[in-house]
């Protein structure tokens, strides 16, 4: 690791991804990526499956990307950033590259949960020397807010409105950070833009391992999640502090919890801000906060015990 | 030095691929293409090439992994067939849009359903108008020729693209000939260095690939796709012509048999073309003015030079081992294509042979000389398009 995180030091740095691009005000995924890119003392090479970050920020002909960086399609990123990886190899070999070059997939949920899973997972059992970063903001943004694998239960979205009879998304997200860990691979990990210091730690400390990494972090989206534009840092902060979204690691299977909430805040707190839960708070619906509120403690409980 | 050897076809595809020794490869078996991927990690794994090999879960991944790979600055290689094809088929089109050399032979096989693992060139004519450059071959001397001068076409600065070659599933994949190999050096310096451009790992002069391109400029970006592959006959016949000075072998965009002074003509692709090529020589002996012509590349498609070089045929037969349901085949719309323009059209008339494996023999070639012979002294077709070799 190169030295610790100092804000100072931080703001000094250049940012690496321009301003101009055409994500929406407010967007966590843009702040993530800032953030991950501010951490790093190293060249990166970065990829991004087909999604909100990648049509908002290369349209062309213009780029925000003053790395080397590279889309080829929705389903692929991490096959594609392997192949990179291993010229890399190749060309290192040959001396004709530079041997310090670290590679980063930026991909959203949807790319990476459901899409992108297999390649992701292939990826993962190949043991390539790659940083996944998930920025997970719950449902398919790019396309309209439709509900992923990650969307939550209750979630109202365009695939699982909430409706008379159906009240939004009926099954809970799945638990990617815990499934990317079962591949056996030496680190994975969630952070929150809220906590901008475990966030770039967690990337400092990827960036020094071989193999490969997945790091989950939660990126709210005012549009999907139907906030306000200003809130996407307090709004991750109670999902870490309600321990909807805990911040921990898995470094070589053994875990690690980063955070410890003083006074756990109830799930309610992060619902309550959102009209994507709006018509949970209403009466006949009231039992599935409860249900969230029942699984959220579950886990919680089930990844202290796994410390 | 040459060597000669009696091989699979797939066997001789891994010995170019070794002789080429490429920077990168993405394996992932599919029959009829699975021993081919396997010699070549043998050879891999016994230190014969120095290539990184990545075993990929899925072809999809496949083609992404070379897409990577090539953007990094390499020469690249992958295979495939049928279904594996099919699957790649959305990043067939990212690797000819962002103009990657990658190289892939396919070892022509039918689609599913029913599943059937067996030749049959709906593969690859699925994958027509992906942008790749598309090299047929009949047998497995010509495959492994076609493979060697692939690098050189794909990768010249003009062209930059993709491309494919095409070799028939089991018939020429799996059956044993005669090959003539050049050697590993001759391979080397023919094919020449790697020229990367615009390396993703080039920290100094970054990068950006794979933008989004809205209304205002995709159009253009398309129409220059076509202008670079229609635009590379003049570089596939250097290469041809340097190809030739090394191993002794002619090749062209075509391959024309008996063509001058024929009046009936078949077109056919692949590797029933040496079946063909057979009957016509007892044909010819009979007195039958039979001429054959074998396209070299399907894409782009040499409209101008084979219509000229059909233009003094009576009646053709293009023969297609691939269908289009509710259409003619692949082939012979093409081949129709580049007749429309000419003052005498010969007749045309469709046959579609060969699907899934099933068997062309030298008794269906007879049939159609037979009905062609029938056809130019009448002048009645009987079936414009039909399925021959069906069993009774």
């Amino acid at each position: 690791m190169r030295g610790s995180i100092k804000l100072k030091d931080i703001s000094e740095k250049e940012i690496l991804l321009a301003s101009g691009h055409r994500m929406c005000s407010g967007c966590g995924a843009a702040i993530v990526v800032k953030m991950v890119l501010l951490a790093s003392d190293y060249p990166i090479v970065a990829c991004s499956p087909t999604g909100c970050l990648e049509v908002t920020t290369c349209i062309s002909d213009y780029t925000s990307w003053k790395i080397p960086w590279i889309h080829s399609a929705f389903e692929n990123a991490a096959a594609t950033i392997a192949g990179v990886e291993t010229m890399h190899r190749v060309l290192v070999k040959k001396g004709k590259a530079r041997e310090d070059i670290k590679f980063i997939v930026f991909a959203g949920d949807g790319g990476t949960y459901d899409i992108g899973f297999q390649s992701l997972s292939g990826a993962m059992e190949r043991g390539h020397d790659i940083l996944y970063i998930c920025y997970d903001n719950e449902a398919y943004m790019n396309t309209g807010t439709q509900r992923s694998s990650a969307s939550p239960l209750g979630a109202d979205t365009s695939t699982s409105p909430a409706g008379d009879v159906i009240p939004g998304k009926t099954q809970h997200r799945k638990n990617m950070t815990r499934i990317m860990a079962e591949h056996n691979i030496p680190y994975a990990a969630q952070a929150s833009p809220s906590h901008y210091n475990d966030l770039m730690k967690k990337i400092r400390k990827a960036l020094e391992i071989k193999g490969p990494k997945f790091i989950n972090i939660l990126s709210p989206c005012n549009r999907g999640w139907r906030s306000n534009s200003n809130d996407a840092i307090e709004l991750s902060k109670i999902a870490v502090d309600s321990c909807y979204w805990p911040l921990y690691e898995i470094e070589n299977g053994k875990t690690t919890v980063n955070h410890i909430p003083k006074e756990k805040k109830p799930l309610r707190d992060f619902l309550k801000p959102q009209g994507r839960f709006s018509h949970l708070f209403k009466e006949n619906n009231i039992h599935l906060i409860d249900q969230l509120q029942k699984k959220i403690d579950e886990d919680w409980n089930r990844l202290l015990q796994s410390c | 030095m040459k060597t000669i050897s009696a091989v699979t076809g797939n066997e001789a595809i891994a010995e170019a691929m070794r002789q080429i020794n490429p920077d990168f490869s993405a394996v992932y078996p599919i029959t009829p293409q699975t021993d081919l991927m396997q010699k070549f990690s043998s050879f891999h794994a016994d230190g014969y090439v120095s290539t990184e090999v990545v075993l990929v879960e899925s072809e999809h991944s496949a083609m992404s992994a070379c897409i990577g790979a090539a953007c990094a600055g390499g020469r690249v290689v992958t295979a495939t067939s049928g279904p594996g094809l099919a699957l790649m088929w959305e990043m067939l089109f990212v690797a000819s849009g962002m103009r990657l050399p990658i190289v892939m032979p396919v070892v022509n096989r039918a689609l599913s359903a029913p599943l059937n693992i067996h030749g049959d060139h709906s593969d690859a004519m699925g994958a027509r108008d992906s942008g790749w450059i598309q090299i047929w071959s009949e047998n497995a001397q010509e495959a492994y020729d076609n493979m060697i001068q692939a690098f050189r076409i794909a990768e010249h600065m003009d062209i930059r693209l993709p491309a494919m070659v095409c070799y028939d599933g089991f018939i020429i994949s799996h059956s044993i000939s005669r090959v003539e190999f050049l050697s590993d050096e001759t391979v080397q310096k023919f094919i020449g260095d790697f020229t990367p451009t615009n390396s993703l790992l080039d920290i100094e002069k970054v990068v950006s690939y794979g933008p989004l391109v809205l209304t205002d400029q995709y159009h253009e970006y398309k129409k220059v796709q076509n202008d670079v592959i229609s635009s590379i006959g003049e570089i596939v016949l250097k290469v041809a012509d340097e190809f030739e000075k090394v191993s002794g072998r002619k090749y062209s965009l075509f391959d024309s048999y008996r063509l001058d002074d024929a009046e009936i003509g078949i077109v056919i692709l692949n590797s029933a073309a040496g079946t063909t090529k057979d009957v016509i020589d007892e044909a010819r002996k009979k007195g039958i003015k039979a001429g054959l012509l074998k396209p070299r590349f399907f894409r782009p498609f040499f409209y101008n030079e084979i219509a000229e070089a059909l233009s003094g045929l009576k009646v053709i037969c293009v023969m297609d081992r691939s269908d289009s349901f509710g259409a003619f085949g692949p082939l012979y719309t093409e081949i129709a294509s580049s007749m429309f323009h000419m003052k005498n059209k010969p007749v045309l008339i469709n046959k579609i042979y060969g699907l899934g494996g099933r068997d062309y023999l030298p008794v269906h070639a007879e049939m159609v000389i037979d009905e062609l012979s029938e056809i130019a002294e009448t002048g009645i077709v009987n079936h414009y398009k039909e399925y021959i070799g069906l069993r009774e």
